[in-house]
């Protein structure tokens, strides 16, 4: 479903993804995990026609992004690591919206919209406008309004960032219920490993732009001779901290880009 | 057409939701109306140009529109902040269609705006020719297109708000106050007139007096062809800068 081949992009001097190869199958719980800074925003980005890869080829449904842009826009569906609702329209106008940008026809429109927020227990909330909803309503919503098209795959990046516990645990029962009823394909980062643990078929571990283990969860922790799939990512990836060079690298990329469209 | 129609939708939606900013945005040219209009009126009529709220109205209502569609535009980069430009960028629709749907729809919010100000002007003692409201009604809309999407075209390139107080103070500001909007234009030292000929809205101003009250400075044909053309142009450019966006 997914096919990522000799993957790179670069940005000037930096590498921020060198040459990454994985597939994902139809159907398949699939979790992309990484220190922040490691190539998953960037990857997720080329994945879904975002981001021109520098080299390499992706598939998409068996298309390529780059050729097929609209075909493969409407083949999935996909939850930002920052919110991307608007406030002021209420959560039936947000989903309505999105129906009319996908062409999904009215009357089906509503008939998923309905299923969709009952599922995710937002039904009678739906009048209400989405600045007055909870983080994790926010987030619910943004994964129905995903799911509208009835997409083939469904990435979701950092879905559950800032969540409680038990919001958490039942957003990714949600998540199974339809990975099971529709048969959609899923592509998650997340920093929780427990919950990679539990809901990923496969994992796949990138840092400083490479994949450095893929498999199932089992797998790993076999590879690198570990208990628990933290403790395997730890052993993968090491210790170290890196989260502030990677979020001011990401600030002078903006930067630059900013000027060089100015002038 | 669809695509056109929900994101026109959406901005009709936003803007019948938030009254305070209708009322805020109402409150500068209600100032400068009764402020400068009756304030100067009198010095006006002794120059022996006639009456100052007759020929300020039309500046007034061209205001409104300059400032609610420049805004309409610039919203953009508050989708940039708050996340739904993101949204709208993976939509599998052309990206023109979007920033048309947007613009419309920034128009539309500007041309009611614009007629409320109307409306006040009249209250005010202003008293157009009414026979000429079809073609005031144009000069509006063209004016609404020509801003809204040169307020998209500039939040494309913006990527905060940082530079929005720029473009205020130095290109907005300066729009308005050499446009003609609040003097007439036949008397004023060359290099000024040279600026107020550039400046589109000099055109709206001009077109939307021409239509209610008479008086001409371009003509009215000259009005409309500069208006219509730049609304293509900034229309295109808009487009172009707005699909060329990069999360």
């Amino acid at each position: 479903m997914i096919r990522a081949e000799h993957l790179v992009k670069t940005y000037g001097e930096t590498e921020a993804v060198r040459d990454i190869s994985f597939a994902v199958n139809k159907g398949e719980i699939f979790a992309f995990l990484g220190p922040n800074g490691a190539g998953k925003t960037t990857t997720i980005k080329m994945l879904t026609t975002l981001l021109r890869p520098t080299s390499g080829k992706v598939l998409i449904a068996g298309l390529d992004p780059a050729t097929h842009q609209n075909e493969v826009r409407r083949s999935f569906g996909i939850v930002f690591q920052d919110p991307s609702l608007d406030d002021e329209l209420t959560a039936w106008e947000n989903m309505d919206l999105h129906g009319a940008l996908y062409g999904v026809a009215r009357r089906l429109r509503h008939e998923r919209t309905e299923m969709l927020l009952k599922l995710f227990e937002l039904w009678e909330r739906r009048k209400d406008q989405v600045k007055k909803f909870s983080g994790g309503m926010k987030r619910r919503l943004e994964i129905a309004r995903g799911l509208l098209h009835t997409p083939k795959i469904i990435f979701l990046d950092e879905p559950t960032l800032g969540l409680d516990p038990q919001t958490r645990n039942q957003l990714w029962n949600q998540v199974k219920t339809l990975n099971e009823q529709e048969q959609v394909t899923v592509f998650l980062t997340t920093h929780y490993m427990e919950e990679a643990d539990r809901v990923a078929h496969r994992i796949a571990i990138i840092d400083h732009g490479s994949i450095v283990a893929q498999g199932t969860s089992a797998e790993l922790k076999q590879q690198t001779g570990t208990e628990t799939l933290e403790q395997a990512f730890l052993a993968l990836t090491g210790s170290s901290i890196r989260s502030e060079s990677a979020d001011s690298a990401d600030a002078m990329r903006n930067m630059a880009r900013m000027w060089r469209k100015s002038r | 057409m669809t695509t056109i129609y929900i994101l026109w939708l959406r901005q009709m939606k936003r803007y019948v939701r938030s009254r305070s900013r209708i009322v805020a945005s109402l409150g500068q040219p209600l100032l400068y109306l009764f402020g400068l209009g009756f304030g100067f009126s009198h010095v006006y009529e002794k120059a022996g140009q006639g009456n100052y709220i007759q020929f300020l109205a039309p500046g007034m209502i061209a205001m409104t529109i300059l400032f609610t569609s420049i805004f309409s535009g610039i919203e953009l980069i508050f989708d940039r902040q708050f996340g739904f430009l993101k949204e709208m960028l993976v939509a599998p629709v052309p990206r023109v269609l979007i920033m048309l749907g947007r613009t419309l729809g920034g128009a539309t919010v500007a041309m009611i705006q614009g007629l409320i100000v109307a409306v006040i002007c009249l209250l005010a003692g202003f008293r157009p020719d009414f026979g000429a409201i079809p073609a005031a009604l144009l000069f509006m809309l063209l004016m609404a297109i020509v801003f809204t999407a040169m307020g998209t075209a500039i939040a494309s390139v913006l990527s905060d708000f940082q530079g929005f107080q720029m473009v205020m103070n130095f290109l907005v500001m300066p729009i308005f106050f050499l446009s003609g909007a609040l003097f007439p234009l036949n008397n004023v030292p060359g290099p000024m007139a040279l600026i107020a000929a550039l400046d589109p809205l000099s055109y709206g101003v001009d077109g939307l007096r021409t239509a209610l009250i008479g008086t001409t400075h371009f003509g009215m044909g000259t009005d409309f062809l500069v208006l219509s053309i730049l609304s293509v142009v900034f229309l295109v450019v808009g487009g172009k800068l707005f699909s060329r966006i990069q999360l």
